[in-house]
């Protein structure tokens, strides 16, 4: 196979076609219309089934059904999408059925716009649906790894018979770059035991998010957990760039992590000892990796395209071992690399505090970028 | 080292495209490349740029505060980027649509008439073709043959008949800018 100049939107939906997806669902938003317009092509032709549902409501309803049969099935959305998709997402959940999901996230809250952003991190890392449930959730930061994640998305979710999401945003969705597909895998023809297909001459098979006995319920929920805690121990990844001898570590996921490669590079070309974390699965997050990282590291700086969403995980790793700081643009705005090298270097040159909020003091810093008058 | 290169006009005068035909140039070449365009709400008439960029190792962000080369095509996109060339830069000016001269002396300019020059070979949709090949011959991140490569292998199957015409608008906009007195 040799490389092909993809968009990312376009990469994720051909990806998804090659691992074998056999219906997908969808409502068209911006910005990954491009996705569904793929798939809106490609299934029909290939025999398989695409669906433009009247609304998210009814298209996650309809990839639970078609979950339930064991078929490999997606949907893609964002972010005003994926919100309105978080009740079957629940109970999809608490079936325990395989589905992937593709948020690419865009400003918000509310209508928002349609600008990149990575303000769905706690929305779809800690929940999002009602109950107790552990969604797989993976973060390319690149058009290639979009592809290699949503392929991986579909094997872990059938692993697992779990939820997985893979969230880009608006920037890996439009943006071209050389990527190779994977090859072409054949549409399964078995399914799993648990798969609803039918039941002349078998056993009769049920699946449900209903234990209407408590007891049932938290055996159930329980159960789940097991399942999670597998999860804990074999999925998490991660990339790290420069980190052997690096004395200020910034953490960043997606988008926001490849423009802190970047500021990164820029900032060792003036001789500071900067490296980069950078989280790829998000749930489970790579709380052991980065606790190491915080022992032979002197300080963090952490950049979202949020509030600081990401930031409170990192905290939860490092417990107030080193000093952190934090950097974000906010509502649909990107941070070129410099905002970040000039993070960089002012951490270099400072003395962070251990106590306080990275948070409060970032908002301090960052009133006069946006001529914010108290 | 990397080079960014960012292209700009009106929905329309293929801005877009001509920065694919560098990208896909740039990756058959062997190189690391991204193409990220600047997307809206707004479609035809609106502003439509895109930022290349183009390296010889993993490229970390797509987007760049100042490129190291620009390509002008309408009057609003010089005023918003002429001050963010780097300095020894280079920006590509289309004479054609902007009344005024640039105000930089320490990037090169390269001030060219390309929907003239595009009109004259028979067809004013090549004008970013023109304005492509004025930037590589001040520019050389790729050769003329390396970008007229991208064309033969990518341009749109609908389109294979104007690709002649689209090398010599590549032609004709780097003998331009090699001839004018920047």
């Amino acid at each position: 196979m040799s490389k092909e100049l993809l968009k990312g939107n376009i990469a994720m939906a051909e990806a998804a076609v090659r691992a074998g997806v056999e219906a997908y669902f969808g409502y068209p938003i911006t910005p990954q219309t491009e996705l569904l317009e793929w798939m809106s092509e490609r299934l029909p032709a290939l025999g398989r089934t695409f669906l433009q549902a009247e609304s998210e409501v009814a298209a996650i309803n309809m990839l639970y059904g078609a979950a339930c049969t064991g078929a490999r099935v997606m949907i893609s959305s964002s972010s005003p999408g994926i919100s309105l998709m978080m009740e079957g997402l629940s109970y999809i959940a608490g079936t325990e059925v395989p589905v992937v999901l593709i948020d690419v996230m865009r400003g918000g809250p509310g209508l928002g716009n349609i600008a990149p952003s990575q303000g769905d991190y706690n929305q779809i890392v800690h929940g999002g649906g009602h109950g107790d449930y552990h969604p797989i959730v993976l973060a390319p930061s690149s058009v290639q790894e979009a592809i290699d994640l949503t392929v991986l998305a579909f094997d872990l979710a059938e692993k697992y018979r779990s939820i997985v999401f893979v969230v880009a945003d608006g920037n890996i969705g439009q943006m071209m770059e050389p990527a190779e597909l994977p090859p072409m895998r054949p549409v399964r023809t078995e399914y799993p035991d648990w798969a609803v297909r039918g039941s002349m001459g078998q056993a009769r098979h049920f699946l449900s998010s209903i234990y209407i006995e408590p007891k049932d319920e938290e055996v159930a929920n329980y159960r789940m957990m097991q399942v999670w805690k597998r999860v804990q121990e074999n999925e998490i990844r991660y990339q790290e760039y420069y980190l052997d001898d690096a004395e200020i570590t910034v953490v960043g996921f997606g988008t926001a992590g490849r423009i802190a490669l970047s500021a990164v590079r820029n900032a060792r070309l003036q001789g500071v000892k900067a490296g980069l974390f950078r989280p790829i699965s998000l749930n489970p997050f790579p709380i052991d990796e980065l606790e190491k990282i915080s022992q032979h590291t002197k300080k963090l700086l952490v950049v979202e395209m949020n509030t600081g969403q990401m930031l409170n995980d990192v905290q939860r790793a490092v417990k107030g071992k080193i000093p952190i700081d934090f950097y974000a643009r906010l509502g649909g705005i990107v941070p070129f690399p410099d905002e970040i090298l000039a993070e960089i270097l002012r951490i270099n040159q400072e003395e962070i505090p251990l106590e306080g909020d990275p948070r409060q003091r970032w908002m301090k810093r960052f009133a006069p970028v946006i001529n914010w008058k108290n | 080292m990397q080079t960014e290169i960012i292209i700009a006009g009106f929905g329309g005068q293929g801005a877009l495209f001509a920065g694919q035909v560098l990208a896909y140039a740039a990756m058959d070449s062997g190189h690391q490349v991204t193409w990220i365009p600047s997307y809206g709400p707004e479609m035809r008439g609106g502003t439509a740029n895109c930022t290349v960029i183009i390296a010889d190792e993993e490229i970390g962000s797509p987007l760049v505060l100042n490129p190291k080369a620009a390509i002008v095509l309408n009057l609003p996109s010089l005023d918003k980027y002429e001050p963010l060339v780097v300095p020894g830069g280079v920006l590509v000016v289309n004479t054609s649509l902007v009344n005024r001269t640039a105000q930089r002396t320490d990037i090169e300019n390269v001030f060219i008439p390309v929907n003239e020059i595009a009109e004259e070979l028979g067809n004013r949709r090549l004008l970013n073709m023109v304005a492509l090949g004025a930037l590589l011959a001040k520019l050389p991140v790729l050769s003329l043959d390396e970008v007229e490569k991208g064309l033969v292998d990518h341009l749109p199957e609908r389109h294979k008949r104007l690709l002649e015409v689209n090398k010599l608008a590549l032609h004709r906009g780097a003998e331009y800018a090699l001839q004018a007195v920047t």
